[in-house]
């Protein structure tokens, strides 16, 4: 396969995942930011959705303040914002395009649809209630549509492998980053005030990553921190945790490597990474610091792009 | 003057090939014409199938518009065609072939040199050099129009890189999906194959030094070409790499393209880019979409380009008017299809006469394609008629002129209902190393306006599906 | 006159590069007027150099390096050559004296240089000799021999413009103002012995040819205001610079890239 196709299959993939990441963050803001103030203490969750969304130095150069107009504007619409959802939809578009001989024609029409649906969408009716909420749920919808259509027409092959490897890097990324953002309010032995508080930035970390239900399924327990970070990190059954990202990042590698009879950089870090997140235990990593763990994460998940894109995708 | 007809004659009665759509279109209800049409255009836009047209802000990714009435031919009539198709290219392969190499033509006086030494698309770089099996169009667009029951004329050749054959299948494929009914009752040959017969053209190129089962590749200039649609769709139905001058690059004469398993060799390069840009160490140097090298490869005879480079010089519109006579040299052959009579402006008699008669005339640019810097005297206003004037007395080698021919009228659905609106075909002519094909169809390009003779896209034309059957 | 010549181009890069290809015409070839006694064209990269032979009958060396942090191209050797009044016989014509009319992005005439032409060849019109000889002595005349204000992508019309260039500008405007009145012109690099004794130089020289009908082809060295003389080693020759420059390449990666030319042409 040529090397800029799976660039731009990698690349498609990043994109809508990175758009339902960020329609997931604004979902779960719009329902804390809900909450009456003693619920929702001190903390403004607009702000924190930008800094979730990695963005929080740009953000800044264009507006003042982070409420729920400029934050919903600047992540879903804005198109100085590269990584709005908007722009995440024309740059998956765009990276099929490019490669269009290389998808099917399901994918096709999901991709160039969600596009042709976003492009002349109006923003002003839908910057907040039941619009907004009406607008995120159709981003998610749009994003299983491309991954089931991907997941039920593609071959097994490299072109299916190395769309997955984007989406579960990306995916890592997020839920490293929502982990990153709202650390703080897992850590047991920070004194806050306000026992509700916690419980609903716990479950607005859960419900970020659509882990509500798995995690009653999952611990038959109410909301404890340190379960919400177990959950996230190392469950490998929840399919946004670190553990399970890793799991794929893995087998499509390994596959990779098989089909070309060839492994490298990308091959070994992933490996690593995954034995790690395997062997360790939830409460080693507290012991240690959670801040520090997730940083060398999100670091090494960088590494392991761009040894990807090294070894494959130039 | 009326034009001929393809579907009624003039005394009413329906000419064989149509009957049974005549008969179709009779019985069915006016609202199932209405409802197909924006069916028609949901597939179109579904699919993805768009062009740019140049000089409009918002280029980007429009659609062709499409009409839904098929225009048809006999068997019969293409078998005739054909054979005059066959001929032409035969004919254009020849004269290149001299051109680059003994100049015999130039030698007898037939055409005269600096109309090949002063045109643009001559390029002195492929002057002594050979070409793989000594084909240079391999992939050949000619636009044919009819005029009567029995003759065509060639309109143009193209012989670098013609496009529009993803339409002609496209079209194939929508038709079948909106009129299986009329699929039912009518034999219509088949186009599907034509990236078969292409692929079979392609592989049978191949320089001799590569392996028995050569690599290809289409190389686009990118997608925000107005025909990378096109490239894709056909790479896709290739089952081959659509590859960018980046995806290129030359060692030692040989070209590989990067793959994810690391340099793969190619051996044939389908390239839907332009001369000047194909490598910016021989042609233009700010080129970013070509790839360094790949001319002396090219020379080194490593890899075949379809099709060759310099195959522009045979298709300007001062040339065309010399086709006939070139044919004949070549070929010792009388012309099957007739050439437009052509006033070469540059001639100094020939000029004089244009601008008494310019009202009648169509005047075209010698090196201008897609209908833009076009004079249709007929229907110029009496400004335009002057500024062309004035173009032709300032730079008379730059046009040439051709009386105003009465294009054949197909049935179309348009605003009004169904109504004639003229039409031309641009057949596609696949020439391999083991033979010449021609997949019965082609496209049927058709001026939507009332009475207009401009078929072109990007001047308000659209197309047809075009059936070749037997009645 | 025998010239003996070194002509060494190094290239040095910041981070080394993923591929460079490069095109050199840096081999001359005899004619009546010349004769190559020793020539060898070096690269200092362990690269594969194919010879081969462009449109206009130069000599080529093609070569592709990948990796390094410099690049070293040598052309040496020793040319002998005799004076022939500027008339250039016996090379190896691959087309007619027609082509040379061709226009090119480089070498199209403007209507300045159009009418420049026409009004300095006027009084000399129907003796196309003397009429270049008058173009000749315009060019160099009106022109100023500044390396500053252009570069290798300059148009005639640009240079002639500012009145200003070097020898490669002033050869572009010579050629178009002789084809725009009909005379087929053509660029030639190569490399020039100074009068002067001064042996270390900046760069190759241009010059230009132009086609007299009965006489063939003579040479015109606008920078220089003189018809071609043994002084002259003629290396390379086509419609414009771009044909016939001495080295054109391409590079991917190795950021910033520092050119250093080091030529000694002397006896």
């Amino acid at each position: 396969m040529l090397s800029r196709t799976a660039d731009n299959l990698y690349w498609m993939s990043r994109y809508v995942e990175r758009a339902e990441s960020l329609a997931r963050i604004l979902e779960a803001t719009q329902r804390l930011s809900a909450l009456p103030v003693d619920y929702g203490g001190s903390t403004n969750e607009w702000e924190s959705a930008v800094a979730t969304a990695g963005c929080t130095a740009s953000f800044y150069t264009v507006h003042e303040e982070a409420t729920q107009e400029t934050v919903i504007d600047y992540l879903v619409f804005s198109d100085q914002n590269p990584s709005s959802i908007r722009n995440c939809f024309r740059l998956a578009r765009s990276n099929g395009r490019a490669v269009r001989t290389a998808l099917t024609g399901e994918m096709w029409d999901a991709l160039n649809g969600a596009w042709l649906e976003l492009k002349d969408l109006d923003s002003r009716g839908i910057l907040k209630g039941e619009e907004l909420g009406r607008f995120l749920g159709w981003v998610k919808s749009m994003s299983l549509r491309v991954d089931g259509s991907a997941y039920r027409t593609m071959l097994r092959n490299d072109i299916y492998w190395f769309s997955r490897l984007g989406v579960f890097l990306e995916r890592a990324d997020n839920t490293a980053r929502i982990l990153d953002v709202k650390y703080h309010v897992l850590l047991p032995e920070i004194e806050r005030v306000g026992g509700g508080l916690d419980y609903y930035q716990w479950s607005a970390v859960l419900r970020a990553v659509s882990a509500m239900t798995s995690y009653h399924w999952v611990y038959r327990d109410s909301l404890k921190p340190w379960l919400v970070a177990d959950l996230l990190i190392l469950n490998a059954q929840m399919p946004r945790s670190l553990a399970a990202c890793y799991g794929n990042v893995g087998l499509y590698l390994d596959n990779l490597a098989r089909a070309y009879g060839m492994q490298g950089p990308s091959q070994k870090l992933a490996r690593s990474m995954r034995a790690k997140l395997g062997n360790a235990k939830i409460d080693d990593i507290f012991q240690s610091g959670l801040h520090e763990f997730i940083v060398d994460f999100i670091g090494t998940n960088n590494r392991l792009g761009a040894a990807i894109s090294e070894q494959y995708l130039t | 003057m009326a034009a001929f007809d393809e579907m009624t004659n003039a005394d009413g009665s329906i000419r064989p090939a149509y009957a049974p759509l005549a008969e179709w279109l009779r019985t069915a209800p006016p609202d199932l014409l209405t409802y197909r049409r924006q069916e028609a255009e949901l597939l179109f836009r579904r699919i993805g199938v768009t062009f740019a047209v140049y000089g409009e802000k918002e280029a980007q990714e429009r659609i062709i518009p499409f009409d839904i009435i098929p225009r048809i031919m006999t068997t019969k009539e293409w078998r005739g065609l054909t054979q005059g198709l066959e001929q032409r290219v035969k004919a254009l392969n020849a004269f290149l072939k001299d051109i680059y190499g003994r100049q015999e033509i130039l030698k007898a006086g037939i055409v005269p040199p600096d109309l090949i030494y002063l045109n643009p698309a001559f390029r002195p770089e492929m002057a002594g050099k050979s070409v793989p099996h000594d084909l240079y169009v391999q992939i050949a667009g000619i636009d044919v129009v009819r005029v009567d029951a029995d003759t065509f004329y060639v309109l143009e050749d193209n012989a670098r890189t013609p496009s529009g054959v993803s339409y002609m299948m496209e079209n194939r494929e929508v038709m079948i999906r909106l009129f299986p009914e009329l699929f039912g009752q009518n034999r219509v040959a088949p186009v599907e194959n034509y990236t078969d017969e292409l692929l079979a053209t392609l592989t049978s190129i191949a320089p001799n030094s590569a392996s028995s089962d050569p690599t290809v590749v289409l190389m686009t200039p990118g997608q925000f070409n107005s025909a990378y649609y096109e490239h894709s769709f056909l790479a896709d139905k290739l089952g081959i790499e659509l590859v960018e001058g980046s995806d290129l690059f030359v060692k030692d004469e040989v070209v590989y393209m990067r793959t994810t398993k690391g340099p793969q060799r190619v051996d044939v390069i389908y390239r839907r880019i332009d001369d000047e840009f194909l490598d910016p160490l021989v042609f233009r140097p700010d080129s970013t979409i070509g790839v360094p090298g790949l001319m002396s490869a090219y020379h080194a005879g490593n890899v075949t380009l379809a099709n060759a480079v310099g195959t522009g010089v045979a298709d300007d519109k001062a040339i065309y008017s010399y086709m006939p006579d070139i044919l004949r040299f070549y070929l010792g052959e009388e012309p099957i299809l007739k050439n437009v009579p052509t006033w070469r402006c540059r001639e100094p008699e020939a000029l004089s006469y244009v601008l008494d008669h310019l009202p009648e005339l169509v005047v075209k640019e010698v090196h201008g394609s897609g209908g833009y810097g076009m004079l249709v005297g007929p229907h110029a206003s009496k400004q335009e008629l002057e500024t062309f004037r004035k173009k032709l007395q300032q730079d008379p080698e730059g046009f040439i002129a051709q009386p105003t021919l009465a294009l054949s009228t197909c049935p179309t659905f348009v605003e009004s209902g169904i109504a004639p609106r003229h039409v031309d075909l641009r057949p596609f002519v696949l020439c391999g190393a083991d033979g010449v094909r021609i997949i019965p169809g082609g496209l049927t390009r058709v001026a939507l306006k009332d009475g207009s003779l401009v078929v072109n896209s990007s001047q308000g034309g659209g197309t047809k599906d075009t059936w070749v059957m037997d009645v | 006159m025998r010239i003996s010549i070194r002509h060494e181009t190094r290239y040095q890069y910041s981070a080394s590069p993923t591929r460079v290809t490069q095109i050199l015409r840096l081999t001359p070839r005899d004619h009546d007027g010349q004769y190559i006694t020793s020539w060898r064209v070096e690269v200092d990269r362990p690269v594969r150099l194919s010879q081969s032979e462009d449109a206009f009958g130069n000599i080529t060396h093609t070569f592709t390096a990948e990796g390094g942090e410099s690049l070293t191209m040598l052309a040496e050797g020793e040319v002998q050559t005799h004076d022939a009044n500027g008339m250039v016989t016996g090379t190896s014509e691959k087309f007619a004296p027609e082509l040379y009319l061709r226009e090119t992005p480089l070498t199209k005439a403007d209507s300045a240089i159009t009418s420049f032409a026409k009004e300095i060849t006027e009084e000399a019109r129907g003796d196309r000799l003397n009429q270049l000889h008058v173009l000749l002595a315009g060019v160099h005349r009106g022109m100023i021999f500044d390396a500053r204000p252009t570069d290798t992508t300059t148009t005639a019309a640009e240079a002639f413009a500012m009145r200003r260039g070097v020898c490669q500008d002033l050869s572009h405007v010579f050629i178009a103002a002789a084809r725009s009145i009909g005379i087929p012109a053509r660029y030639v690099s190569g490399y020039f012995r100074r009068i002067d004794g001064v042996v270390d130089q900046e760069a190759g020289h241009a010059w230009v040819e132009a086609y007299v009908t009965g006489l063939g082809w003579v040479g015109f060295d606008p920078a220089n205001g003189i018809s071609v003389t043994d002084a002259h080693a003629r290396v390379a020759m086509a419609l414009d610079y771009l044909g016939a420059a001495p080295i054109r390449g391409t590079r991917y990666g190795g950021g910033e890239e520092v050119l250093n030319v080091f030529l000694k042409v002397q006896a």
